[in-house]
């Protein structure tokens, strides 16, 4: 009777218990990365290798999502703007929301799902096929072999990145703006170079993405290295991976922004 | 794939990321190195300076010649201390005339800086004597209503007149 009444508390006890263990793990698991990152740069053509396979081949889908995501905002930005008579700012407008917030954030959703997943799958498999065992028998540290490199991989990657978007995004607004719609481009130009400050706009920008790429590869090579090693538990990694990653960088997004701006 | 070829894509990305950083803050952030030789100081004293912010244009004939380098308030006089940050390049005589304009009818404040007739030049650090404060829209309306009732309330039921009168 007390068994059965008391199980949903035990269940609530053991969640909560759970999520404590893997948050003080991934801590752990930080500390170990950091610890090991002397010996994995020693070796740097891993590292140099890992942002061939995280940053160069996600080029692709950031600048064409950042040049949507530049029109779109041109194009919505024209239309409010227009209502108060002061589409002149639309420069001001596309500049300031990219470089702000959707550059860092955007690049980063994208950044987790395509190269955060793909380092969780594969640190995951080489667990479920033992190479990572394989690797300590050998006396070769697996965190630096195999974790750091990616690991930096992804916080160099990150800040290239998100600044590319806001390039490509800003460059889709001028399109739109005064290619299309035919805004004078001195304008756009000139009112973007008034509002948008050097410290205040675009650095905070960069930091923001620099902080979202420890995170998102965080999660990604912990969930790798923590997955249950089968079939079901690498996809299950993978998921949470992307899951987690876009949870922690809105919520990372909204304290860095309190803090900055 | 080869060690080599993968060195040079890698160059490639990094060096994309550094010239998308420098875009952004050269042409985007418009980040002009300003030295310290390359301005001078003026300082001009305003009633009220409406809603002037630090590092808003100060134009001459609609051109830029400076920043407005800090705004504080004098508290022996009570008046707004305004530095003004101008390029060398541009001089202006000692009878110059600083007023507060805003450019459109909602957009920023600016500092206009109108060329006098004196022959001698402003040193830095000296002062703009002729200046002219900021439209305050309220004040504005304040005097338009106090002229519209002086003027007697010609329209009878007029009560935004009327109140304006007592």
């Amino acid at each position: 009777m007390f068994e059965t009444l008391t199980a949903p508390l035990r269940h609530l006890g053991h969640v909560t218990i759970n999520a404590i263990w893997r948050l003080g793990f991934a801590s752990r698991f930080l500390a170990a990365i950091l610890l090991q990152s002397g010996q994995s740069f020693r070796r740097l053509n891993l590292t140099i290798r890992e942002v061939y396979f995280a940053g160069v081949l996600s080029l692709i889908i950031i600048v064409v999502s950042g040049l949507f995501v530049g029109m779109v905002l041109g194009l919505q930005g024209y239309n409010t703007l227009s209502r108060f008579g002061s589409a002149d700012a639309l420069g001001a407008l596309v500049a300031l929301s990219l470089l702000r917030e959707l550059g860092p954030v955007l690049a980063a959703l994208l950044f987790a799902s395509r190269s955060g997943s793909a380092m969780t799958a594969e640190i995951g498999l080489m667990k479920a096929t033992e190479q990572l065992d394989a690797m300590s028998v050998m006396a070769v540290n697996p965190i630096a072999r195999v974790v750091a490199p990616r690991f930096w991989a992804g916080v160099i990657s990150m800040p290239v990145l998100a600044a590319l978007f806001n390039v490509t995004g800003i460059f889709g607004g001028y399109f739109v703006g005064v290619q299309l719609i035919g805004l004078d481009e001195g304008t756009f130009w000139s009112q973007m170079q008034n509002s948008v400050d050097l410290h205040n706009d675009v650095i905070n920008g960069l930091i923001k993405s620099l902080f979202f790429g420890i995170a998102v590869t965080l999660i990604a090579v912990f969930e790798g290295y923590d997955a249950t090693p089968t079939a079901a538990g690498v996809s299950s990694a993978t998921t949470r991976t992307v899951v987690t990653s876009a949870l922690v960088i809105l919520a990372l997004d909204f304290v860095l922004t309190a803090f900055m701006f | 794939m080869k060690r080599t070829t993968i060195d040079l894509w890698v160059g490639i990305f990094v060096a994309i990321g550094i010239a998308a950083v420098t875009f952004l803050s050269l042409k985007v952030a418009n980040l002009t190195p300003q030295s310290a030789e390359a301005s001078y100081p003026l300082y001009a004293e305003f009633d009220n300076i409406g809603g002037l912010k630090v590092k808003a244009p100060v134009k001459s004939s609609g051109v830029v010649v400076g920043r407005v380098a800090s705004i504080e308030l004098d508290t022996q006089r009570y008046l707004a201390k305004v530095t003004l940050s101008l390029d060398k390049r541009y001089q202006f005589s000692r009878d110059t005339s600083a007023e507060i304009l805003t450019s459109g009818l909602l957009g920023e404040q600016y500092i206009g800086l109108v060329q006098g007739g004196d022959p001698d030049n402003l040193k830095p650090g000296e002062r703009i004597d002729l200046t002219s404060s900021a439209l305050v829209l309220e004040q504005l309306i304040g005097k338009f209503m106090l002229n519209f009732a002086e003027k007697g309330p010609a329209k009878e039921g007029s009560p935004a007149g009327s109140s304006g009168a007592q």
